[in-house]
């Protein structure tokens, strides 16, 4: 069968310019060849600037932010679309390759209905009329398994679910009939109980109508339920190439082995449970605007562990951290640190209070002040608990970049000159600096590369076990809990459904929503995601 | 801007930007009022109210802003107008002004009474459209401003009628040729436009056109009894000063905001639809650029009404502006105060009409969930 898209040797460049400095060329994707048959779906997988988006968009001609293909032969059906020009790349986009964009949210245009959006692209390219387009709208849109399908189309973006969003977005790309689907991490910004029906949905679409998928994620475990060949990349080079049996069960690379056994570090938990240092006796909270966000929610953490607290978005998480910090006063309840009441407010704290729980943030990109170096990031903690100042901040500084595996050359670095993880682990030390009793973090590692986030979580606990320090970890991630919690409190809409020791939050008899929470998260396994569907299927059956 | 909330701009896109690797979480933001939660609400009613309707209650709170702000601006110009230095009766009277005359005038005025009693009286009459009784020439201020106002908003009308479609359409020729020649000359252009006074701008148009090539009418005055096409002609200079002065404001942001929508992910989206460059702009930039765009159009248009002082005076045009310069002057005071309600009231509505109409543009809140 003749190859339906076929990439040889390509080569994407960017032209970056930094300021005060001549404009640098740099190279985004070298030397990159794969063929793609007609109906089947190829994975591409990478840590971010791996150059897998770009090697996507690539299939449309298209490069983003200014990254221009320089070399190499992109052939659809045996044409190199390179060649097409501005006008003839418009007979290609939309028509016979469509894309789906990782973050459905931003790439729906807010200003119209998401019917219209839909056939748009059909229509413009004359594929169907009106009606014709209309019907398959209405087909997918059912696919899919969106709710009310006959009037979906009619709503705005911001009136569905991000979850309806994404899929809505596959509808549009399989809309206009194409030979080639590609699909830019789709599932990546959903929960995970979401992200599975998602993923589902895809898979079903892509087997009916016979389209072929460029599938690109960062989540082995995720295109390994997809995809027919994997495509491993790192620095915009091939790493390993081959069928998905052979990336999962016999990797050839170093790197491809790291990455399919990642997430496997698991801890035996503690079982002290007397020494309580956090106690969260039924807290209610909510916002101003009188929505209610947290029910009645009751914990506790003993000294130097840690609790997982787990849930999706929306399950007033986050919203709990903010009212231990006392940034959001609780409406009900009490918090009770260290045997002593804490006031409810920020600003009924003392400086020792404040100092004894510290956090850390999801993105620490926007936590930390670009304009400010490592070492006043660092080091405004020590000056403002401790008071120290000159040659003794300067030496602190020095111990806790020791304490995080950094060294002193970080100390006069721009956080824009630090990679993600390092960011992330300047945050920690930030955090260190007080040194608390407790520290808060908000999905430090969500937001990093599987391989990044597992050197965070191990420096986390090798942190506790320097300096007692306790844990609440906020996360939606089965994986980390598994990893590094001692007790687990797993909380759905703001109520709090499930809390105790790891080793029986997470083991049978589940109640309903942590049996689909623990359910949906993809394992590294061929055939995984056919097994729970058809679990579900039966289940839903018997009942 | 008058109540400028939250909500004016059009930047409520949620979640990262397409090409992050990160994961967005959406932990409900205080104070944003987008999207209505589905929890129980209690509350008073109008916090009900607000999240049944929430597009009404945001037009309602707009106009009652409104009212405040204009009843608060009266408050601040009798105080202001009270508060100057100098005094009508010895201006009126000059050097002959005995104690005696002096306090004769201020009795006639009822400048005698108390202030709080004066002010109420004028307020009572402002709203009923009666400004009182001009000072100097002994005639009523509204009918007078009634003519004026006539001159001034005929004059702002047609320097809007020229800018506005102008700059839109040269801010969106500088997006199509963003970083190339043409983009460049319209900032340049523009910018040495912004930064000449109006009255310079005003002085060099009249020494080119009406005393170098002759081809303008100077003075700019208006008559009654001009014809219509006289009256195009006379204020042929004043429209262009007043052009040049706010075009390259209003071209400047609308190429911006339109700059902002076309960087965006959903633009990108059409672009990978294979749409045609101007559908991309014209139907998926242009309804989200219209906020911000709608917001500078009605700053400038309050400029036009408002900011018109100056280019009457250098072009000797029979508006309002010259008018409450003449009357300052005098210490006419119910024309100043009149002419000073006037223009804030005018102010006051065009950022109103512009919130609303933003808030109208936002399909958030035309379509809640």
């Amino acid at each position: 069968m003749p190859d339906l898209l076929s990439v040889k040797n390509l080569k994407i460049e960017a032209t970056s310019y930094p300021p005060g400095e001549p404009p640098k060329t740099v190279t985004l994707v070298e030397n990159v060849s794969f063929d793609l048959q007609k109906g089947k779906v190829l994975g591409l997988i990478g840590e971010s600037g791996a150059g897998k988006s770009t090697i996507g968009l690539s299939a449309l001609a298209y490069g983003r932010g200014g990254a221009v293909i320089t070399g190499g032969q992109v052939l659809l059906n045996g044409k190199d679309i390179l060649t097409l020009g501005r006008d003839g790349v418009r007979t290609i986009r939309g028509c016979k390759v469509c894309y789906v964009a990782q973050s459905a949210a931003a790439a729906f245009n807010p200003a119209h209905k998401l019917g219209e959006q839909v056939i748009e692209a059909a229509l413009r390219h004359k594929i169907m009329s009106r009606p014709e387009a209309e019907k398959r709208a209405l087909y997918l849109f059912k696919v899919l398994g969106l709710p009310n399908p006959e009037t979906f189309g009619d709503r705005y973006p911001h009136q569905v679910s991000g979850g309806q969003l994404q899929r809505a977005m596959t509808a549009m790309a399989l809309c206009p009939n194409p030979e080639l689907i590609v699909f830019d991490e789709p599932t990546t910004a959903l929960d995970v109980t979401t992200q599975i029906d998602v993923l589902a949905a895809i898979k079903h679409a892509i087997e009916e109508t016979h389209t072929a998928a460029l599938y690109i994620t960062h989540d082995l475990a995720v295109v390994a339920q997809i995809s027919d060949d994997i495509m491993v990349l790192r620095h915009g080079k091939t790493v390993e190439y081959g069928t998905t049996k052979q990336i999962i069960e016999a990797p050839n690379q170093d790197y491809t082995r790291a990455l399919v056994s990642v997430r496997q570090t698991k801890r035996e938990e503690a079982r002290d449970q007397s020494n309580t240092l956090l106690k969260i006796e039924h807290v209610s909270a909510g916002y101003a605007n009188g929505f209610k966000v947290l029910h009645d929610v009751s914990m506790h953490l003993p000294k130097g562990q840690t609790l997982a607290i787990v849930g999706e978005s929306g399950s007033g998480k986050s919203t709990l951290a903010r009212v231990i910090t006392g940034l959001l006063p609780p409406s009900d309840g009490k918090i009770t640190f260290d045997g002593k009441e804490l006031p409810r407010a920020l600003s009924g704290r003392t400086k020792d209070e404040l100092r004894r729980v510290q956090m850390i943030y999801q993105m620490a990109d926007t936590a930390m002040n670009p304009r400010q170096t490592v070492r006043d990031i660092i080091g405004r903690p020590i000056s403002f608990y401790y008071g120290l100042h000159g040659a003794k901040k300067t030496e602190r500084v020095r111990q806790l970049l020791d304490q995080i595996e950094m060294g002193d050359r970080f100390l006069d670095r721009y956080p824009a000159e630090l990679s993600g993880g390092q960011k992330q682990r300047v945050a920690i030390a930030r955090a260190l600096a007080a040194k608390p009793e407790l520290i808060l973090c908000d999905e430090p590692t969500s937001a990093l590369d599987p391989l990044v986030a597992e050197g965070i979580l191990n420096l986390l606990l090798k942190l506790q076990e320097e300096t007692a320090v306790s844990y609440v970890f906020i996360t939606h991630d089965i994986a980390i809990v598994r990893a590094i919690a001692d007790s687990v409190a797993v909380m759905h809409r703001g109520k709090l459904v499930r809390f105790g020791p790891k080793s029986k939050v997470l083991s049978p008899p589940f109640d309903d929503y942590t049996d689909l929470l623990l359910k949906s998260v993809p394992e590294m396994e061929l055939g995984w995601l056919e097994r729970v569907l058809t679990t579900r299927r039966m289940e839903s059956a018997g009942n | 801007m008058a109540g400028g909330g939250p909500i004016t701009g059009p930047a409520l896109s949620t979640g990262p930007a397409a090409g992050g690797e990160g994961l967005s979480q959406s932990a409900p933001v205080p104070g944003a009022l987008v999207t209505p939660p589905t929890g129980v609400v209690t509350g008073t009613f109008w916090r009900r109210f607000t999240l049944r309707r929430p597009l009404a209650a945001l037009i309602i709170q707009r106009l009652g802003l409104s009212v405040g702000l204009l009843f608060a601006v009266s408050l601040m110009i009798f105080g202001g107008v009270e508060a100057l230095p100098g005094d009508f009766a010895t201006t009126y009277l000059g050097q002959s002004a005995t104690p005696q005359a002096v306090e004769n005038i201020r009795k006639d005025l009822g400048l005698d009474k108390p202030l709080t009693e004066r002010y109420l009286n004028w307020l009572g009459g402002a709203v009923k459209g009666d400004f009182g009784t001009s000072w100097a020439s002994k005639n009523s201020v509204s009918e007078q401003i009634g003519n004026r106002l006539g001159n001034s908003l005929f004059l702002a009308f047609f320097a809007a009628l020229v800018s506005v479609p102008l700059a839109v359409a040269l801010g969106m020729l500088a997006v199509q040729y963003r970083n190339r020649l043409p983009d460049k000359i319209i900032n340049v252009v523009s910018l040495a436009a912004i930064s000449l006074p109006e009255f310079f701008v005003g002085y060099l148009l009249i020494l080119f056109f009406a005393v170098q090539l002759g081809v303008a009418t100077f003075p700019a005055t208006v008559y009654d009894s001009m014809g219509f096409g006289e009256r195009l002609s006379a204020i042929a200079l004043p429209v262009a000063t007043l052009v040049l002065v706010v075009l390259a404001h209003m071209m400047r942001m609308t190429r911006a905001a339109i700059l902002n929508v076309m960087s965006s992910a959903y633009v990108e989206t059409a672009e990978l639809k294979g749409l045609s460059a101007f559908r991309i702009i014209a139907k998926h930039a242009a309804p989200n650029a219209v906020a911000p765009v709608i917001n500078v159009i009605a700053l400038n248009l309050a400029y036009l009404v408002v900011g018109v002082v100056v280019v009457e005076v250098v072009f000797v045009y029979p508006g309002m502006g010259q008018y409450m310069v003449d009357a300052v002057t005098v210490r006419d005071m119910p024309v100043v105060q009149a002419c000073g309600l006037i223009f804030a009231a005018f102010y006051i509505f065009l950022n109103m009409a512009a919130d609303i109409l933003a808030i109208l543009a936002n399909p958030r809140l035309r379509h809640p969930r």
